[in-house]
């Protein structure tokens, strides 16, 4: 399989892209996993892993796994309890051990303590029930790390319990894994070993998979225009279109003028045309929806009649462009006095050109945009400081689950809250969602929320996308994820029939 | 031509000093280091976070300091330790040194064995169809970017053979090598031999009319004997000094082409160190390809004296 970069490191733990996860999650294992082999991660396809079973306390508050024994580190030491209990630890700042990084510490900001019960039992206190824990924990980035390996070491050179082992990472070049003889799921893995060749340049990916130097292509990585050329050129390629989870939108600074004036916000909210922006993009063949993925491949989407309901998102683009330059007139502009903003991103073309159509869509409510692109070194100090009108943004969701979603890119104080929106009334029912253990009832919960957060232009929506995913037709066993491009990559059992 | 030598010398080690100290200050004038990279891959910021990697790297102390420290190993040998990899640069540099200069010196036989004599051809038979076509071709390859031609190569090749000369795996023979390299180095030399086509090819044309070509026809030596023994010898000197320049620009088109063949040379590593603001790689790299510069301009400087008697350096 190619890889489209060198990732940052093989930690886990301490990226946020799925560059690391897919070379590195066959690596190791989890407590639990999504079942490998079902496309749509829920609740109810969470399996058993390095735990093979748990229970919840009455009061939902504390979370029991039972470990899996006889497993062994690959470097032939025996995984316990206490190394889960060093895994969240780190995650969660306590130990001394520290992370260099640790951007998905407020996945476990419900967690009060992880405690051990001998050697084979660990649990996770929580201050209040959520059910949702389960799911994170589920996640390609929930690996459990060793105690007796330090951060630094697992950067380089990581030590797991998966079904390969690591062998080497060449910079630039290759990351190779080979089989994990010793791995506690007999008759696994299938394959010898996988090498991920590192192929940075999108064309030469492509040839290389057509010409069949390569088995697979990087998960999620063929863009539709590109995957007409893989059907043209490689007919006999078996090819996966699906979403990533990842959502292109805008991010509003609603602390400095124009956008601290909520008609103005309302205003961009309603100039939005969606489908322009689909069917230029991407043919067409990419998906509305607030932030939640949308359905079928999202479980907690809202339904279209109700998205349709939000300011923008209506089918009839002209009136609310009118209704728009309408709001626009009533704060003193118009054709002969326009407003002039930068719209900031990075400067990649996945940013710049949604930001382009943005800048056109604008236009039409007498905003005259002006694109910043901004180099990756400089993006998120930038962001950080607030030093932007409006920027493109994309934003992955790593698990299709409100908890995610909601407390990483919407709570107060969030780091990855760009737009430092905050609403206590509104994450008074995240946490409302949160403990709620009625699937249908806390659906009801989560489209409230999302409707309120996209009526509140806390980060308006453009779109989700899709990519897709390419396999010789003697790859057998792969199942690509419809609502994550972080969570399908063990590939424990991925045999090839040739 | 010993004073000389010295001269060149010191010109030489003057040249480097300022090279380190403009790509040092340069570097860190490049918006974001290599924590903000870091960073870019959770998706955030966080301060304290950031300035413990800043402090453990040694990029909060002030820049002269951080300098001094650098110079200082480099002296010693020791080229520090990649941000990105965490491991020292010279063990992530020099296995990829080979590799580029293979690719470098490939191109550059490609460039005067394809440049020089269709250059010399296309100025005997001047005016002829053969110097039309050599002509338009000398054009085009000076037009085409490297990259866009090794995109037009490989897909010639997956669509003509079914398979493409990219590297997936190191070459298991020396002959396995020289195949992988030689599409790529023809893709990069053919900009170069196009330049030094046209640079023979005016250059013969200026020597042939000459009185003493004349003097050698007359004289009734052979048009080859005129021609390359005559002719070309004395049309050689300003090629020497292009071909020198080219081994330098050679190294900007490796980048795009390293990338396209997918090598994993100097080249395409240095675009990626610098992407990660991977200082000490950086500016190892960039001392070492300023390092093969200036001593190709030595070289060439040498070469005169060789090719031409009547250069005296001595005083």
């Amino acid at each position: 399989m190619y890889h489209r970069e060198s990732p940052g490191s093989a930690s886990i733990h301490e990226e946020a892209t799925y560059s690391t996860n897919v070379p590195f999650m066959p690596v190791f294992n989890n407590l639990v996993i999504y079942d490998q082999h079902v496309a749509q991660n829920s609740l109810q396809s969470i399996v058993p892993e390095l735990a093979t079973k748990w229970a919840w306390s009455k009061d939902n508050t504390e979370l029991t796994f039972t470990l899996r024994q006889g497993v062994k580190w690959h470097d032939g030491k025996p995984f316990t309890s206490k190394d889960v209990k060093c895994t969240f630890d780190m995650l969660m700042g306590k130990s001394d051990a520290k992370f260099r990084k640790n951007p998905r510490e407020n996945w476990y900001q419900n967690v009060t303590d992880v405690t051990v019960n001998g050697d084979y039992e660990a649990a996770f206190h929580l201050k209040r029930p959520q059910p949702a824990l389960l799911a994170l924990l589920a996640s390609g980035y929930s690996p459990i790390y060793p105690c007796h390996v330090s951060p630094a070491e697992m950067r380089t050179h990581p030590i797991g319990t998966g079904p390969f082992k690591f062998v080497e990472w060449k910079q630039n070049e290759s990351i190779k894994l080979t089989r994990n003889p010793d791995y506690w799921r007999k008759g696994r893995p299938y394959l010898d070993g996988i090498e991920f060749t590192i192929i940075p340049n999108r064309s030469t990916q492509i040839l290389a998979f057509v010409a069949g130097r390569v088995d697979m292509t990087f998960p999620t990585e063929v863009s539709v225009p590109m995957l007409k050329d893989v059907a043209a050129q490689a007919p006999q390629a078996i090819c996966k279109l699906a979403p990533l989870n990842v959502s292109t939108n805008i991010i509003v600074n609603r602390d400095a003028p124009p956008f601290n004036n909520p008609q103005i916000r309302r205003a961009l909210a309603l100039t939005l045309d969606r489908k322009a922006f689909v069917d230029i993009l991407s043919e067409g063949k990419a998906d509305i929806g607030a932030s939640m993925l949308p359905p079928p491949e999202g479980v907690w989407g809202m339904p279209k009649k109700m998205l349709e309901t939000i300011p923008g998102y209506g089918p009839d683009v002209a009136k609310n462009r009118a209704e728009a330059r309408a709001l626009m007139g009533q704060q003193g502009y118009g054709p002969e006095k326009r407003l002039d903003i930068k719209v900031s991103t990075r400067n990649l073309a996945v940013y710049r050109d949604p930001a382009v159509i943005l800048i056109d869509q604008l236009k039409e409510i007498y905003i005259d945009g002006e694109l910043e692109p901004v180099e990756t070194g400089s993006w998120f100090a930038k962001v950080a400081r607030k030093d932007y009108v409006i920027g493109l943004n994309l934003t992955g969701n790593s698990v299709d689950d409100p908890d995610q979603n909601f407390y990483e890119n919407y709570a107060c104080g969030s780091e990855r809250n760009y737009t430092q929106y905050c609403n206590k009334d509104l994450e008074a029912r995240f946490d409302q969602q949160s403990v709620e253990t009625d699937i249908e009832k806390r659906k009801k919960l989560v489209w409230e929320i999302d409707k309120q957060l996209q009526e509140d232009v806390a980060r308006p929506i453009l779109f989700h996308g899709r990519q897709a995913t390419c396999w010789q037709p003697y790859v057998k066993g792969v199942t690509v994820m419809v609502n994550s491009s972080y969570n399908g990559y063990r590939y424990e059992d991925l045999w090839l029939d040739r | 031509m010993a004073g000389y030598l010295a001269r060149r010398f010191s010109l030489m080690i003057l040249t480097l000093f300022g090279i380190s100290v403009i790509i040092f200050v340069l570097l860190r004038l490049v918006p974001g280091n290599i924590a903000d990279i870091l960073f870019d891959s959770a998706g955030m910021i966080n301060p304290a976070e950031k300035k413990q990697i800043e402090r453990e790297l040694g990029l909060d102390r002030p820049i002269a300091v951080q300098y001094v420290q650098w110079i200082g190993g480099l002296m010693k040998g020791d080229l520090g330790y990649s941000y990105k990899s965490e491991r020292p640069a010279i063990e992530e540099i020099a296995p990829r040194i080979p590799i580029t200069a293979k690719l470098a010196a490939l191109a550059l036989v490609f460039s005067v064995l394809l440049g020089v004599p269709l250059g010399v051809v296309s100025a005997v038979r001047q005016n002829s169809v053969l110097d039309y076509v050599l002509r338009v071709v000398s054009l085009s390859g000076l037009s085409m970017p490297a990259f866009w031609l090794g995109l037009l190569i490989l897909m010639a090749f997956v669509s003509a053979f079914g398979t493409i000369p990219i590297y997936t795996d190191p070459p298991q023979s020396l002959w396995d090598e020289l195949l992988l390299l030689s599409v790529p180095a023809a893709a990069v030399g053919f900009r170069s031999s196009a330049l030094i086509m046209r640079l023979t090819r005016s250059a013969m044309l200026e020597v042939l009319r000459q009185d003493y070509i004349r003097t050698a026809r007359s004289k009734g030596a052979s048009e080859r004997t005129i021609n390359y023994h005559h002719a070309l010898r004395n049309a050689i000197l300003p090629l020497v000094t292009v071909i020198g320049i080219e081994a330098a620009f050679l190294i900007g088109g490796l980048i795009v082409t390293e990338t396209v063949f997918n090598i994993p040379g100097v080249a395409r590593f240095l675009v990626e160190a610098i992407r990660w603001r991977d200082y000490p790689v950086v500016q190892s790299l960039v001392m070492f390809i300023a390092l093969i510069v200036v001593l190709a301009n030595f070289i060439v400087d040498l070469l005169y004296a060789v090719l031409d008697p009547r250069i005296r350096y001595a005083r």
